[in-house]
Formats: C-alpha cells, sequence, structure tokens
C-alpha cells in the first residue's frame, strides 16, 4: 500500500488527527477521546500516519506522544502548484490561439461589409 | 507585448475524488468554446510541444465518441477516448475520459466544462473532473508533478490529456 503524504491525508479521520496533534503532542487515549470509533481504528489511523512520516512517537516515562511533523504536507502544496502550473501554461498557449482567433473574426467581418458595399454599388 | 496571464486555479481538497480548475479569457464565450472542442484547435494548446497529437475521432455532439492519441518523440503513442455526454454549446461539455494505457480498463473520470459568460467579452471556464476513487484522482495529478519535475515525456501525458480534453 502506498505510504505517502497524501494517502496520509486522504481520510477524513486521519486529517483530523493531524489537526488535533498539530497543536499539542497527545498521547494515544487523548487522541481516541476525541473520536467515535474504536481506539484499535484510532491505533491503526496512526500507525499509517507514522509510516506516511506526519507524526512521530515519543517515549515520555510510560507514556508514548504522538507529535506531528508536518514538513511533508509542504509536499501537497508543491504537488497542486506544479498541477495548476501545467495548466496554466496551456491556458497561455489558448489565449494566443484565442487572440488569433479574433482578428480572423474582425477580418472576415471587414470581408463581409466590403462585400456588401460592393454589391451596393453595382 | 504581452499583458499580465489571467490566473488559473485548481481546488483538489484532501481526500476528495474531485477537482476543479479555473481560469479567465479575454473573449468571448462562443470562441473559447470552439478552442476548446475543435480538433485542429484543441490540437495547438493541449501541448506538450514537443509531442504530436493526432485526432482519431472526435465528434462533439451528444452522444459522440472521441479518441486522440498523443505521440512521443521517442514513437510511442498514448491514447485517451470517451464518449460526450452533452454538448451544449457554447455554455456546455460534458464527457468521459480513459487513459488507454492503465495497467487495467475502467479508470473512467468525468469531466464537465462550463463556459460563463462574463461582461466586457470575457469567459470564464470551470472544469470539474470526478475520479472513480481518491487514488485515481491524486494518481493523474501526481503524473503531472512528475512531468515538472523531470519532465519525463512518459507519464505526464496521461495526465495531460486528462483534463484538457474535456
Amino acid at each position: 500500500m502506498r505510504r505517502d503524504v497524501f494517502q496520509a491525508i486522504a481520510d477524513p479521520t486521519r486529517r483530523e488527527i493531524i489537526n488535533l496533534v498539530a497543536y499539542q503532542p497527545l498521547n494515544l487515549n487523548a487522541i481516541a477521546d476525541n473520536f467515535k470509533v474504536s481506539r484499535p481504528a484510532i491505533s491503526q489511523h496512526i500507525k499509517i500516519l507514522i509510516e506516511c512520516g506526519l507524526i512521530q512517537v515519543n517515549q515520555q516515562g510510560r507514556e508514548r506522544y504522538c507529535e506531528a511533523t508536518l514538513n511533508d504536507l509542504r509536499e501537497v502544496a508543491n504537488w497542486v502548484e506544479k498541477y495548476r502550473r501545467l495548466w496554466a501554461e496551456r491556458f497561455d498557449l489558448m489565449d494566443d490561439l484565442l487572440e488569433g482567433m479574433k482578428m480572423d473574426d474582425k477580418k472576415s467581418d471587414k470581408k463581409k461589409k466590403h462585400g456588401k458595399k460592393k454589391k451596393h454599388k453595382k | 507585448m504581452t499583458t499580465a496571464k489571467n490566473e488559473t486555479t485548481i481546488k483538489a481538497e484532501p481526500g476528495k475524488q474531485e477537482l476543479f480548475i479555473t481560469r479567465e479569457f479575454e473573449a468571448p464565450r462562443e470562441l473559447v468554446f470552439k478552442a476548446f472542442t475543435e480538433a485542429d484547435l484543441v490540437a495547438k494548446w493541449l501541448g506538450p510541444r514537443e509531442m504530436t497529437c493526432r485526432m482519431e475521432a472526435c465528434e462533439n455532439k451528444t452522444g459522440g465518441y472521441w479518441r486522440f492519441i498523443h505521440i512521443a518523440p521517442n514513437g510511442i503513442e498514448y491514447g485517451f477516448h470517451g464518449i460526450t455526454h452533452e454538448t451544449t454549446a457554447p455554455e456546455r461539455l460534458i464527457r468521459t475520459f480513459e487513459f488507454e494505457g492503465m495497467p487495467e480498463r475502467g479508470h473512467v473520470s468525468l469531466e464537465t466544462a462550463t463556459f460563463e459568460a462574463l461582461p466586457g467579452n470575457r469567459t470564464k471556464l470551470v472544469i470539474q473532473a470526478v475520479y472513480r476513487s481518491v487514488i485515481d484522482r491524486d494518481g493523474m495529478m501526481q503524473s503531472g508533478m512528475e512531468r515538472g519535475v523531470n519532465d519525463s515525456h512518459a507519464r505526464l501525458d496521461e495526465l495531460f490529456i486528462e483534463l484538457s480534453v474535456n
């Protein structure tokens, strides 16, 4: 299965977990208290988040605290930006094409008018 | 002499199966619709510049079949096809889209392009693409990223056309 930041944020529960621990490190119980789903389910989500590199676990005494490591989220922003640029390039080309089409329209309008004048002259 | 380009925006919320592409044009929507749908015109902006685009079919009427091939400089061909679900010129075009190079068939997306007439002979284009899964959507977008990163032609063309055809 894919383990990257995109996989991590694909699930609403995981996004919520990221939001929770983004403010302060929390242990599993504290995280699970915020959700209706079972603790094992939350554990599983946390496991995925760890594997995706968005959470790291720090042992403090008996407790294990989940802490957000959000640098990788920037990857998502970059990703969308690259995709956006691709489309921007295409649309810029379309701008040029449209300018040409507008000119052609004007020319053909003129021709039409010109043609009519000729007919009138006759 | 170039004027400032209009902004292209992408809205792709995490975990969703859809994305939106929005752009305004300094041209009346009849023209934008034409540039977006007619085979010979599409070939001029769909790019990538180093690829050749061959239209096998381009029926923009409702129920029509479209298929086109991108040919890389190394001769490798990438096919894409779909059905035009609805054409309401010059305001709306709805199509299915499928890249033929996927390991299995059925990774179809549904694309709706709407052309809104703005004051001053301007046009707002919004493309919505809905995928069968979040993975399909993200995979398509990532193939675009790979192009940006290493300029490899292979994957990116899958993407390339993905929406442009709409």
